[in-house]
């Protein structure tokens, strides 16, 4: 459908290249010829094909339902400025900026998101991103391994499920163990063993994750981070909620040596998952060691300020198998639109937001809490999601809400067993204070069902 | 640029120069002028046990990543500061102020596997 | 043209001067204890039309698919069609949340089943993982599947990699992250990987073999069915590098030549945009025998009614299935990038099998074209029918004039065309690597041509104007040296 070519355009190309027919030209031997018809979707005209999508959508009725769901991916607000710059076709087509002198605008708006997640992080350094949070994760945790020379790393449950099964199966990789903190009663890493678990200096580094998966507030207190530095370990921290580094002391503050984190609240669809976009921050000494892209700012021959990728040695194309990672393509065009959200936003629009986020979700807790039979379950204060404890167990509550119209959050029975009685619940400056009250009435009758049942 | 006096070479364009047994070692004209403009230098840690031959460093240019492999083995004396700052020195002086490190020889009989000025020569007149 | 300078958003902004996207808030202190509070967010308030004149700048400077042919190799850069992006933007699926129950999310599921049924077919697998973000995501997920299946099988001998000369970098970086050596193989004269290597080289430590048909010449392989032979015999794992996959569609299957692993490039071969270097979206496909691997979840499609509908999807019921047991695992925190899943299928309806057969037909009529209508001012190592891309080289200019590949890239950018892929493979070299792409006509090949042909004579009576090149962008040539020895990697309010 894309192709210009006309019968008459082949004919004179097929008479320079010197072949009698398209056939002829692309010809392969015959054990490898496809014979049996191929099994893919029918051609249609565009007309028919936006139609056939709609029923797609019609059957993807999430969107006719109350949500509550965060868990690592957000959705916030993104104005429409936001989609207008970042869907010019210069921007959308773009190639990777190798060619800097017809790159500029891609490499400056790079060198301004490696910016924007150094000032937001607090750290001195960004790449050009990463695939999103959990691979950044793994990506900080391999430069980590580097550093040290250890092959080990000790991991808080109360980072993100998926971004520690990810963390496995790259360690898995390279043979190196995963072991894990446990989270103490206020749903906060519990640091009391921490001192003894490092002592032999075993762990390339301690992960940690603020706000949690838990909502938690869970930047490391001064006596663990004591014990950190006296073992010359280090200290990776996660952000999965993006928002919260307008809010909460950057990770830099509390000691952070290797920042990650996934960027999506930042202007980028949920979109069922992806794309999103990862960033890895760091201090100068582990700059060399930090993968994928970087943009640097110099000068061309005739003095002006140009942008260009720099550092390359140490990525894929040139290193190969001593490369910093095997990082290739990244999410440079989510990370533009971040940029641009941030930009629109300013610091002034992100604080807002953020204290929307916080006031939303004190709303949904204080509404959710009111009915009786339910309580929040970890007494550490959060940013934008927090457990709460249902009565009975938190599968069947869900699906009690759903027949009302409302999707109440994820439960965490799925990755905590001890759990199973906890919804993880969100509310953003998207949550309605109509939503919010929808949900209590709900959860009120689904715990008189529950009383009327037992 | 003919390779000053005094000096014994590897096949992976290191010189050494030996003062008693201390080794100073570096890359030579021939190399930096391959790799182009030298941006970092990564080298081995003082006290670091280098064997001979063995791959101990990086040299990083714009376009490009070399390898060093020791071209003598022992514990490393000293590293030059300088070139953290000014990598061009390699550049611009590979034979004197780009120097890479010092070693104290461990074994006298490696320098029978070193080439001499004129093999040297030879071997990139045919690369 | 020469675009003034725009300097970055951090110094165009001053406080007070933010929009109001929201309503004013209370402070931060109400909701949070004093000691988790930010106190300072040095980010700059910048108007929106700022933002828009800032961006819209930006992107006046920037070469896209949209503005500019790009005659890369390996890179596959054919045309974006804009109903994909539409479609991805469908707030069902623009907002679906990844942890939506499966019951709410059937539409969405059915589109990545759908996808990967059709790809199955197309590439003559037994089945594909939609997860890997990119390409190099996606061979270290294959590389991890290739360990685990071995280890399954209780044999720890298979150690090794074997990776042609001319491969691309991420294949070695990759297998190193999963702590297998690597060998690489020469070439031979033809440019392609001689069985007779492989021979030599496969044996019990051999757990890959890492190979693109086309190689990254531009070359077809044929005698791919007797290498993947030879790598089963000594008891290893052929993986197929679906770089090139552009080349052969409908005419020829990487699982009929004998591959075990391949991956696909949607940002290259399925027209989803590259978005200045990503996001990408790189699925896995698999034997039969590596099924049990794959990364969770898969999308499972549960067999209900008998289908109704023009398309297998219609009347089934999807879920994700986390159940596998064998599974390395996740490669990432969700499901996909989901976004480029819908863009894909969409491609596929505008061609189906027959669309994506002429796709493959067309784009290595466009490259032979090309090659043909330069032989006589450029050496092309490789003279021979190549596919969807070929090399040159430029060694014989650079040894009479000094002017180098580099140079005649550069070159090109001042005639509005993107420079093609240089200095890869580099078993070529001074090389030049040309893939035009299906979707550009006679007419935009032409002015290419003509272009090139003009530069390659000026590097002979003019040099110093190629190696001067360019002087009509935005920029002329950086000094990467100094942004590599001085790095200056953000903006800082002293430095300006």
């Amino acid at each position: 459908m894309y192709t210009p070519h006309t019968p008459r355009d082949i004919e004179e190309m097929l008479a320079v290249v010197g072949v009698a027919s398209l056939d002829d030209l692309v010809r392969v031997p015959d054990a490898v010829a496809v014979r049996a018809p191929l099994d893919v979707v029918p051609a249609l005209s565009e007309i028919e094909i936006a139609e056939r999508f709609a029923g797609f959508a019609a059957r993807t009725s999430a969107g006719g339902y109350d949500s509550f769901l965060g868990a690592g991916a957000y959705r916030h607000y993104v104005p429409p400025v936001v989609g207008a710059l970042a869907m010019r076709g210069e921007f959308l087509t773009a190639y990777t900026p190798y060619q800097a002198e017809v790159s500029q605008g891609y490499l400056q708006a790079i060198y301004e998101w490696q910016t924007y997640v150094a000032l937001l992080t607090g750290m001195r350094v960004a790449n050009a991103s990463v695939y999103d949070g959990a691979t950044a994760l793994a990506e900080g945790v391999i430069m980590a391994l580097n550093a040290t020379g250890r092959k080990a790393v000790l991991v808080s449950r109360a980072v993100h499920p998926n971004y520690r099964a990810v963390l496995r199966t790259y360690a898995g990789g390279l043979d190196v163990a995963v072991d894990e903190l446990p989270y103490a009663a206020d749903g906060t890493t519990d640091t009391t063993q921490l001192a003894a678990a490092l002592a032999d200096q075993r762990y390339a580094a301690v992960v940690v994750q603020s706000p949690n998966f838990f909502g938690a507030i869970d930047a490391l207190p001064a006596a663990a981070l004591a014990a950190i530095r006296s073992t010359k370990t280090l200290l990776v921290g996660v952000t999965a909620e993006a928002l919260s580094l307008a809010a909460l002391v950057p990770p830099a503050a509390w000691g952070v040596d290797i920042a990650v984190g996934e960027g999506q609240s930042f202007g980028n669809a949920v979109a069922y998952g992806g794309p999103h976009v990862g960033f890895i921050a760091t201090t100068d000494e582990q700059l060399r060691r930090i993968p994928g892209r970087l943009v640097g700012r110099t000068l061309d021959k005739d003095g002006r300020t140009a942008y260009v990728l720099t550092l390359q040695a140490r990525e894929q194309h040139i290193r190969r198998e001593k490369a910093t990672s095997n990082i290739c393509t990244n999410q440079a065009h989510c990370a533009l639109v971040a940029t641009i959200y941030l930009a629109a936003l300013g610091a002034t629009g992100l604080r807002d937001v953020a204290a929307h986020n916080l006031a939303r979700t004190a709303q949904l807790r204080d509404a959710v809490t009111a009915v009786p039979g339910y309580a929040v379950r970890f007494a550490a204060p959060v940013f934008n999601e927090f457990a709460l404890r249902v009565p009975g167990n938190a599968a069947d509550a869900l699906d009690a809400l759903r027949e009302r119209g409302i999707v109440g959050g994820l439960d965490l029975g799925r990755f905590y067993p001890e759990l199973a009685d906890c919804v993880l619940m969100t509310a953003t400056e998207l949550t309605t204070p109509a939503e919010i009250g929808r949900l209590a009435a709900a959860l009120a009758e689904i715990a008189t069902d529950a009383v009327a049942r037992s | 640029m003919a390779q000053p006096a005094g000096l014994l070479f590897s096949k992976d364009h290191e010189w050494v120069k030996l003062d008693g047994d201390v080794a100073t070692v570096g890359i030579t004209d021939y190399a930096q002028h391959s790799l182009g403009d030298i941006v970092y230098v990564e080298l081995p840690r003082i006290g670091a046990t280098l064997t001979q031959f063995g791959n101990i460093g990086v040299v990083e240019s714009v376009k490009a990543v070399s390898d060093i492999f020791t071209p003598v083995g022992g514990d490393v004396l000293e590293i030059n500061a300088a070139l953290e700052g000014d990598p061009a020195l390699v550049n611009r002086d590979p034979f004197g102020e780009g120097w890479f490190y010092k070693v104290k020889l461990a074994d006298d009989g490696e320098k029978a596997n070193l080439l001499s000025a004129d093999a040297y020569d030879k071997l990139i007149a045919e690369a | 043209m020469l675009a003034p300078e725009t300097p970055p958003i951090f110094e165009t902004g001053q406080p007070g001067r933010a929009n109001r996207y929201v309503p004013p808030a209370p402070p931060l202190s109400e909701f949070l204890p004093a000691a988790a509070v930010r106190h300072e967010l040095p980010l700059p308030d910048n108007s929106e039309l700022d933002v828009i004149r800032h961006f819209t700048r930006l992107s006046q400077k920037t070469f896209g698919i949209d503005t500019n042919f790009y005659p890369l190799g390996s890179c596959t850069m054919k045309y974006n069609p804009r109903i994909n992006d539409a479609l991805a933007n469908l707030p069902a699926l623009r907002d679906l949340h990844p942890f939506a129950p499966d019951e709410l999310a059937q539409g969405a599921l059915a589109i990545m089943w759908e996808l990967e049924r059709s790809l199955a077919s197309l590439f003559g697998m037994a089945a594909f993982s939609l997860n890997p973000a990119a390409g190099a995501h996606a061979e270290l997920t294959a590389l991890l599947i290739a360990k685990a299946y071995f280890k399954k099988k209780g044999d720890a001998r298979r150690t090794t990699v074997i990776v042609p000369d001319t491969a691309h970098g991420t294949n070695p970086a990759s297998a190193a992250m999963v702590g297998y050596n690597v060998v690489s193989l020469k070439s031979d004269a033809r440019g392609r990987v001689s069985l007779e290597a492989i021979q030599a080289a496969a044996g019990p430590d051999t757990a890959v073999c890492m190979m693109t048909n086309p190689n990254t010449l531009g070359l077809f392989e044929d005698q791919i069915h007797e290498i993947a032979a030879a790598v089963h015999a000594a008891g290893g794992l052929m993986y197929y590098d679906g770089a090139n996959a552009n080349a052969l569609m409908g005419n020829s299957r990487p699982g009929d030549m004998g591959f075990d692993l391949m991956h696909l490039n949607l940002h290259k071969t399925f027209s989803i945009p590259h978005g200045g270097g990503g996001a990408g979206a790189g699925p896995v496909g698999v034997a039969a025998h590596l099924v049990p691997f794959l990364p969770v979840p898969v999308v499972r499609a549960d067999d209900v009614d008998e289908a109704s509908g023009r398309w297998p999807s219609d009347g089934r019921t999807f879920a994700l299935d986390f159940d596998r047991p064998d599974s390395i695992g996740p490669m990432r925190s969700f499901w996909s990038n989901y976004a480029h899943m819908v863009r894909a299928l969409a491609y596929c309806y505008a061609n189906g099998a027959e669309g994506l057969t002429r796709v493959s037909q067309l784009a290595v009529l466009n490259a032979n074209y090309i090659r043909a209508s330069i032989r006589d001012l450029i050496d092309i190592p490789y003279d021979e029918i190549n596919r969807h891309e070929f090399v040159a080289s430029a060694q014989s200019i650079k040894r009479e004039t000094g002017v180098r590949a580099f140079d005649i890239g550069k070159a090109l950018l001042d005639r509005g065309y993107h420079a093609p892929t240089v200095y890869f493979p580099l078993l070529v070299p001074e090389c030049i690597m040309i893939e035009p792409t299906e979707t550009e006509s006679k007419e935009t090949l032409d002015g290419f041509i003509a272009a090139l042909r003009e530069i390659l004579i000026a590097a002979r009576e003019n040099p110093q104007s190629v190696i001067d090149a360019p002087v009509n962008t935005a920029v002329s040539r950086v000094d990467e040296t100094r942004a590599a020895r001085r790095p200056d990697l953000r903006w800082e309010p002293e430095k300006g």
